[in-house]
């Protein structure tokens, strides 16, 4: 098995022993049996941490280039705020309060701050089953903070700042969190036989809907929809954005890989780079997909809906990326693109102003992502996934409407009518992100 | 003297500026406009959605010349800039009352 795979460093090992004194003749070595899965799934926790904290940088870029130039440094602020934030919560009370251990399955123990294992912590006391503390710690926190990205966006523009941070803090804190548990932290939805891998509704939809909740009640930009007809407000930056959705494609292999959650067997490493190819060609699919229909239905290629139908091929695949085959991936994520292609100009009719596109990506590719578990897991089944797309449906979308209309009409979520106009860079910030070009 | 102001297509422009230098023109102002004429706007989609582009980009040239050339200048341009299709542009011709080179206070003519 995976002894041989290891020998050189168990031939290190044995070299290295009798120099070690007569002292470790007492108590027993762990063998690389018992200790090599431990070590090798912190490191994929650490590795594909890594990889979802870049996604912080994808989402930021992506927004940045699809806002308009006066709301760039406002995008980018609220970017920063909100994982800065979610790290913080989820400390002080969101991975406990998802991770409870033994609860009643619906909700678990409010501000039990996260305790790390203690430094150089012995074998023995290590939970070698699993992975290290801070690995796993740090692996969760960045999944709140790309649910939290999601929704920055799709308000981007006309909200203001420090209202959005307090919604922040609900949902990297207590939202998130709670629904999580149920699923991810051994709770009802989990106990009942619902299968999401990587969270394509336990986070992209959470993120969703939350986006989706703020829209409705924050309203669409001044000037989108005017006399029937929607207005484009293009974005100022394609390259970025363009840029923004190539490392969110990076970040997902450690957000799908990761959630493999162990890399000690032979099995398990093969599953992970199984998943890489899987997600790969998700994406892959659902940028064609998303070119070619634009090509076909608008006579020319709209490279933000390849952006997006990328995107929705990644969530898509997210709830099941180890089973499919490679072409099972591929028509998953193209479904993926042809749901974003349809939903952005769907989505306007509704007058519901997303500026990027994220609930046609997130929500809407994430329940088709969950519904599609159940063509290759065998494990799945359709009802038992349509009550998790609906539990955290309504939980998230009623929590978050609630959250948003406490926040309008205690503080205020909208800038003033002049404030929008002239950008939020200037009149929340003071501070512009191209000073030396002219307004956007 | 004359001040000729041409609105044209951008692609038009190098053409146009070296039609010009080989008739003997020293000197132009080049900006990037937008507006519309007789071409008036068309559509575009972005993101699934129609929408109408009011505004057509055009290259602005503003050529100060001695009388007796202003003639020879617009019709170069025109000849240059001309492709048969709508949206081609316009050319006025103004007087200008002084000229004043900076460097060396010449005027007039001389300052051309």
């Amino acid at each position: 098995m995976q002894v041989r795979k290891f020998l050189p460093a168990v031939a290190l090992a044995a070299v290295l022993l009798p120099t070690m004194g007569l002292a470790q003749e007492a108590e027993a070595v762990p063998t690389f049996d018992e200790i090599g899965p431990y070590i090798m799934t912190t490191l994929l926790f650490c590795m594909a941490g890594f990889l979802v904290f870049f996604m912080a940088a994808g989402f930021a870029m992506l927004e940045g280039g699809l806002v308009r130039s006066k709301n760039v440094t406002m995008q980018m602020t609220k970017n920063i705020a909100l994982y800065s934030i979610a790290a913080i919560m989820y400390w002080l009370m969101g991975f406990n309060l998802m991770y409870p251990g033994e609860f009643n399955g619906y909700i678990g123990s409010f501000f039990v701050p996260t305790v790390l294992d203690p430094v150089g912590v012995a074998a023995a006391d290590a939970a070698l089953d699993y992975a290290s503390v801070g690995s796993d710690f740090f692996f969760q926190l960045v999944f709140v903070a790309a649910t939290a990205s999601i929704v920055s966006g799709a308000l981007a523009e006309r909200i203001k700042l420090w209202p959005f941070l307090i919604f922040v803090v609900l949902l990297t804190g207590v939202l998130y969190p709670i629904s999580g548990s149920w699923q991810w932290g051994g709770g009802w939805l989990s106990a009942m036989g619902f299968s999401d891998f990587a969270g394509s509704t336990v986070v992209h939809s959470v993120g969703g809907w939350a986006a989706l909740a703020g829209a409705i009640i924050l309203g669409p930009r001044l000037g989108k929809y005017k006399d029937g007809r929607v207005n484009p407000m293009p974005g100022s930056n394609l390259a970025l954005a363009t840029l923004g959705t190539f490392i969110l494609w990076l970040g997902w292999f450690g957000f799908n890989g990761g959630s493999q959650l162990a890399m000690g067997t032979v099995g398990d490493v093969s599953d992970v780079s199984r998943i890489f190819a899987n997600t790969n060609m998700a994406a892959a699919a659902g940028a064609v997909t998303a070119m070619i229909l634009t090509q076909v239905l608008y006579g020319k290629v709209d490279l933000t809906m390849v952006l997006n139908g990328a995107l929705a091929g990644l969530v898509s695949i997210t709830a099941e990326p180890l089973a499919p085959t490679l072409f099972g991936s591929l028509w998953i994520g193209a479904v993926g693109g042809i749901i974003v292609v349809f939903s952005v100009p769907f989505l306007d009719k509704l007058k519901i102003d997303d500026v990027v596109g994220a609930v046609p990506v997130h929500l809407f590719a994430g329940i088709w992502g969950t519904i599609a578990v159940v063509f290759y897991n065998d494990g799945a089944n359709l009802m038992t996934q349509l009550t998790g797309i609906v539990a955290y449906g309504v939980f998230t979308f009623v929590a978050s409407a609630i959250i948003w209309y406490i926040l309008k009409v205690t503080v205020g979520i909208r800038v003033s009518e002049e404030d929008e106009i002239n950008g939020l860079d200037m009149s929340e910030l003071g501070m512009e992100a191209y000073p030396e070009f002219s307004k956007g | 003297m004359k001040l000729i102001i041409a609105a044209i297509k951008p692609f038009k422009l190098e053409e146009v500026r070296e039609a010009l230098t080989s008739i003997g023109v020293r000197g132009m102002m080049v900006t990037e406009i937008k507006g519309f004429g007789s071409q008036s706007g068309h559509t575009e989609i972005y993101r699934g959605a129609e929408y109408a582009v009011n505004f057509v980009p055009k290259v602005k040239l503003e050529i100060v010349v001695a009388d007796a050339m202003a003639d020879q200048v617009v019709e170069t341009i025109q000849s240059t800039a001309k492709t048969d299709k709508i949206g081609d542009g316009k050319i006025f011709v103004l007087d200008v009352s002084a000229a004043v080179r900076v460097r060396t206070g010449e005027t007039n003519d001389d300052a051309l």
